[in-house]
């Protein structure tokens, strides 16, 4: 049986380690607060450029469309970018992403697909390598990036971008965390190229009148869907970034209860301890009393 | 006279949106102007201003990049870059 002093160092160093639990809570619900706002400040572009996106392929069809929208007419090669945080401590946030990914690629090697990895963050790089190997065809580290901007996403997306051109894939879909709310981060996946025409995104009113296009549908396409890429991965990671805190502030605060629980039981069981040692003590003294 | 609704959005977030009364913006093909009614119309833009008229109100944005677009609802402007001009 532990001494008294072993459980008293063991409560003092569960103390310690809710010390640590709850500050990262509190840190991790500031940073959400910012990450919030940042994704939210982000949305109306992306779904911008969706709807014009949707609306200019109405109008570009059959042979004219561009290769990101109409795809390469294979399916065979595929690249899987996986988008995580760069830290852990977050719950199951990086290894639910990693697991929706790992469950796409092994359905696509069954089905006998080319299928090469990038992995955006340093949680998704790690465990892919381990799992895929050489398969994992680049890496990007996110973590000296203080404030997400299209800088960051831009290498991303000319990596991409180049695979695709150089026809090394065919399909390219993104990993990623979907912020729902603060507690259900939802691993998810889009599709990048072929770039997928929103069915929801409205159609602009035109009342009837022509629309004119500078310099002309087909460039302004051409031009679009590129930087589109750039803007998904953009989204994705803000999306990442808000869900990354909301899953840490959850993942300390079951910690740090969980810690409070461990607290309270271990007292229990010290006072209990400390109480028999007394009562054990006060008998032998009394015992030795009555002998003499 | 008819108010022209505007917004100019970076990725990063909007930076302006609201009803304004004319709208100065560098198209690829030439700079252009959008008042309210203009006929539906997009076009790319190339690294400039665009100046915001509204009242005696006007304001300056620096951008980069991106592409307007005209519809009866208004303009948008998806600018890749965007910054406002500090006034003089």
């Amino acid at each position: 049986m532990a001494s008294l002093k072993d459980m008293r160092d063991r409560i003092g160093s569960v103390k310690a380690t809710q010390k640590i639990t709850k500050a990262m809570q509190m840190v991790a619900a500031a940073k959400l607060r910012r990450a919030q706002d940042a994704a939210t400040g982000a949305r109306p572009y992306a779904e911008r450029m969706a709807a014009v996106i949707a609306n200019l392929a109405a109008g570009v069809s059959g042979a004219d469309a561009p290769r990101l929208l109409a795809g390469t007419g294979s399916e065979q090669r595929h690249l899987i970018v996986v988008a995580t945080a760069d830290r852990g401590l977050a719950g199951g946030f990086n290894s639910g992403i990693v697991r929706a990914a790992r469950d796409r690629i092994n359905t696509l090697l069954r089905e006998g697909r080319e299928v090469r990895i990038v992995a955006v963050g340093k949680k998704a790089r790690d465990p892919l390598r381990r799992l895929f190997g050489t398969r994992v065809v680049e890496s990007f580290d996110l973590s000296a990036t203080k404030t997400l901007s299209l800088e960051a996403a831009q290498p991303v997306a000319d990596l991409i971008l180049r695979e695709f051109d150089e026809g090394r894939a065919d399909v390219v879909t993104l990993f990623y965390s979907r912020f729902r709310s603060v507690i259900s981060q939802v691993p998810s996946a889009r599709q990048l190229i072929p770039a997928v025409v929103e069915a929801g995104a409205r159609p602009v009113d035109l009342n009837g009148a022509v629309y004119t296009y500078e310099p002309d549908e087909q460039s302004i396409l051409e031009t679009l869907l590129p930087r589109n890429v750039a803007i998904q991965i953009l989204s994705a990671l803000y999306e990442n970034a808000a869900g990354e805190q909301s899953a840490r502030m959850q993942a300390m605060d079951n910690a740090t209860r969980n810690a409070g629980e461990l607290i309270g039981d271990l007292t229990l069981l010290y006072n209990r301890q400390r109480q028999a040692r007394i009562t054990t003590e006060l008998i032998e003294i009394i015992a030795g009393s009555e002998a003499i | 006279m008819a108010k022209l609704r505007f917004s100019l959005v970076a990725p990063e977030r909007e930076l302006y949106a609201g009803e304004v009364d004319q709208v100065i913006a560098p198209g690829s093909q030439g700079q252009f102007g959008v008042l309210a009614g203009h006929a539906p119309f997009m076009t790319t833009l190339q690294e400039g201003e665009v100046i915001v008229l509204d009242g005696a109100k006007r304001r300056v944005f620096g951008i980069r990049g991106g592409f307007a677009d005209v519809t009866g609802e208004g303009l948008t402007i998806l600018a890749e870059h965007a910054t406002e001009a500090t006034i003089q």
